[in-house]
């Protein structure tokens, strides 16, 4: 198993190089440098050639791209993200600051979504076209087309003039401050991102279950006198379980990468508005560190995801 | 009749989704040539005509200078067509020759080609979007080239995976012997079997991007004002939400319909075209 895990390990490495490259040349093709950042366009447009070139020494944007490049990823292997000049702070502090935020709006999202996709899912199956399933078809296609960011500035508008409540006008609260008033004000974001994702799971869950449902096990497991529960939850669903968990681990994936849009509208400063912000503001070592933060988080979960296939089905660790 | 076509129409799923969208490029041709109610930019500095609930003379109401919300939802829906429809089509042109080709030649190319796809399809869609954004600056067009680098890699898996398929067979093994050039294979034999999921991939990627491009011009990196885009005008109704809740609604829905149009159609394609699901 270990020898399993670290061989997918190594096959994400050229994934994550190939990610630095890509943002370190990305953000380079932006117009504007470090120094008009810090300083901005008008003030920087007026500095004297002496000391446009001791800016210059200061960012390390004198040296060849190539060797600024290795240099980071030097640095990056040390533990050492660099410094944002803009936020006065150094790239981690940035980072954590924001991420607690994200991985609690993920985890709350993907509960919603495995609670209310996964039952929805496996009865629609069960009754093919039936009223319920027709219903449960029907909610999935709206989740799929609903933007989050619309959905979330409606939930707002029903909250502020029907319950006369906003959780979310003030300061954002963390867990650790005080964990009801935190809930109060996660869950509805995480229920915008998570109602949106059910409804894939709903639709995931029903194709693999009609599929497996019309199995030679299936009426083995049903002729031998099982319960019909028990061919159900046991037998059909654990062989429906794998694109389920692909495609929970690819929305994880993309949920840790912060969800700028139900962040803006929801005024919470989680690690995609930090970014997106970064991006704004020309913060080359935040945008960065958090790029490469978030990219190498999507290859945790793959690996989460790689882990969790052995344990469903014995099978594929051996392959 | 083809039959193809015969059994799209009978499917309720596609006829319903491909109404929306025959809906969604009249609305265009109207917004595109205003040939609507009002001129879309046109301000009404009369008090009685500011934030106006919908009525008969304003059908979605009005916004706080008076312009019409519904001649302004026609207008915003060219460039929601438009940036959709133009990366869509890069993307499937740019994501299927580079699978087919990837899946065709096999090997290390493959494999070194398929690791570059996997590392766009492992950046964050989103921030790659911004980021191409912010280096050409806010405007309505500069969105395709980021929707359409984003959507390459999925075309790219979808395309290849019935080349490997096929690849092998025994017809592609004889064209080679009776001398047939490998890009002759490729156009005559290979891909008409990449046909089918690339088609109800574009009808599903339609929907991402109309999605992607809403979300874009909502953190103001779309048509710049005056002019409509749903993502601005949802985002700047939203200060004005609970005395004027249909400058929110409206813009919001134009978005949401025409995801759903897709989708409907991209689901129909597969009904369709899956024969496990022919009944």
């Amino acid at each position: 198993m270990a020898r399993f895990l670290l061989h997918r390990l190594v096959a994400f490495l050229p994934t994550l190089v190939g990610i630095s490259i890509l943002v370190f040349f990305v953000i380079r093709q932006i117009p504007g440098d470090a120094i008009t950042a810090k300083l901005g366009a008008e003030a920087a447009g007026e500095l004297t050639p002496a000391q446009e070139a001791a800016y210059r020494a200061y960012f390390g944007l004198d040296k060849p791209l190539t060797q600024q490049y290795a240099e980071w990823v030097g640095k990056l292997l040390q533990g050492d993200f660099g410094y944002s000049e803009i936020r006065r702070e150094p790239v981690l502090t940035a980072i954590f600051k924001t991420f607690p935020l994200t991985l609690e709006l993920t985890v709350l999202a993907l509960l919603i979504a495995l609670v209310l996709g996964l039952p929805i899912g496996i009865v629609s199956a069960t009754r093919p076209n039936s009223v319920l399933d027709l219903f449960s078809r029907s909610i999935s296609l709206l989740g799929l087309s609903l933007p989050n960011f619309w959905a979330g500035t409606l939930i707002i508008l029903v909250l502020s003039t029907v319950f006369h409540s906003m959780p979310n006008a003030g300061r954002f609260i963390t867990l650790a401050e005080d964990p009801l008033r935190n809930l109060g004000q996660m869950f509805f974001p995480a229920f915008t991102l998570g109602f949106a994702f059910s409804a894939s799971i709903m639709r995931t869950t029903r194709a693999v279950m009609l599929e497996a449902l019309s199995q030679d096990y299936v009426r083995t497991a049903r002729s031998k006198g099982l319960r019909e529960r028990t061919v159900i939850l046991v037998h059909t669903l654990r062989n429906g379980l794998i694109p389920i968990i692909t495609l929970t681990g690819v929305e994880m994936g993309y949920l840790l990468g912060g969800a700028v849009l139900v962040e803006d509208v929801f005024a919470l400063p989680g690690i995609g508005r930090l970014t997106y912000t970064a991006i704004l503001q020309r913060d080359y070592a935040l945008v960065q560190g958090a790029v490469l933060f978030i990219a190498f988080n999507f290859v945790l979960v793959n690996l989460l995801v790689d882990f969790l296939y052995s344990v469903v089905d014995p099978r594929v660790s051996r392959a | 009749m083809p039959d193809v076509v015969k059994r799209l129409l009978g499917n309720r799923s596609a006829a319903i989704g491909l109404a929306i969208v025959l809906l969604y490029l009249v609305m265009a041709v109207l917004g595109a040539f205003e040939l609507t109610p009002y001129p879309p930019n046109q301000q009404h500095p009369r008090p009685a005509d500011r934030l106006q609930p919908p009525g008969a003379t304003y059908l979605m109401g009005s916004d706080q200078f008076g312009r019409d919300i519904f001649s302004r939802v026609l207008r915003g829906t060219i460039y929601s067509l438009r940036v959709a429809l133009i990366s869509v089509a890069i993307a499937t042109l740019l994501g299927t020759a580079i699978g087919m080709i990837s899946g065709y030649v096999g090997g290390t190319m493959d494999t070194l080609i398929m690791r570059i796809m996997d590392v766009f399809f492992a950046f964050p869609a989103i921030l790659l979007a911004l980021a191409v954004v912010s280096a050409l600056g806010p405007g309505p067009n500069n969105a395709i080239p980021a929707i359409a680098v984003v959507y390459t890699p999925i075309f790219a898996r979808v395309a290849r995976a019935p080349v490997l398929s096929v690849k092998a067979m025994e017809f592609i093994t004889a064209a080679r012997c009776i001398g047939m050039r490998h890009w002759r294979i490729l156009f005559r034999h290979v891909l008409p079997n990449a046909v089918a999921p690339v088609l109800v991939t574009i009808s599903l990627a339609l929907s991402w991007a109309l999605l992607t491009e809403a979300g874009l011009s909502f953190l103001g990196l779309g048509p710049q004002p005056p002019e409509p885009s749903w993502g601005l005008m949802l985002k700047d109704g939203r200060n004005l939400m609970e005395s004027a809740p249909w400058l929110a609604i409206f813009p919001g829905l134009a978005i949401m319909l025409g995801v759903l149009g897709f989708n409907l159609l991209g689901d129909g394609l597969r009904d369709v075209f899956d024969p496990r699901l022919r009944r």
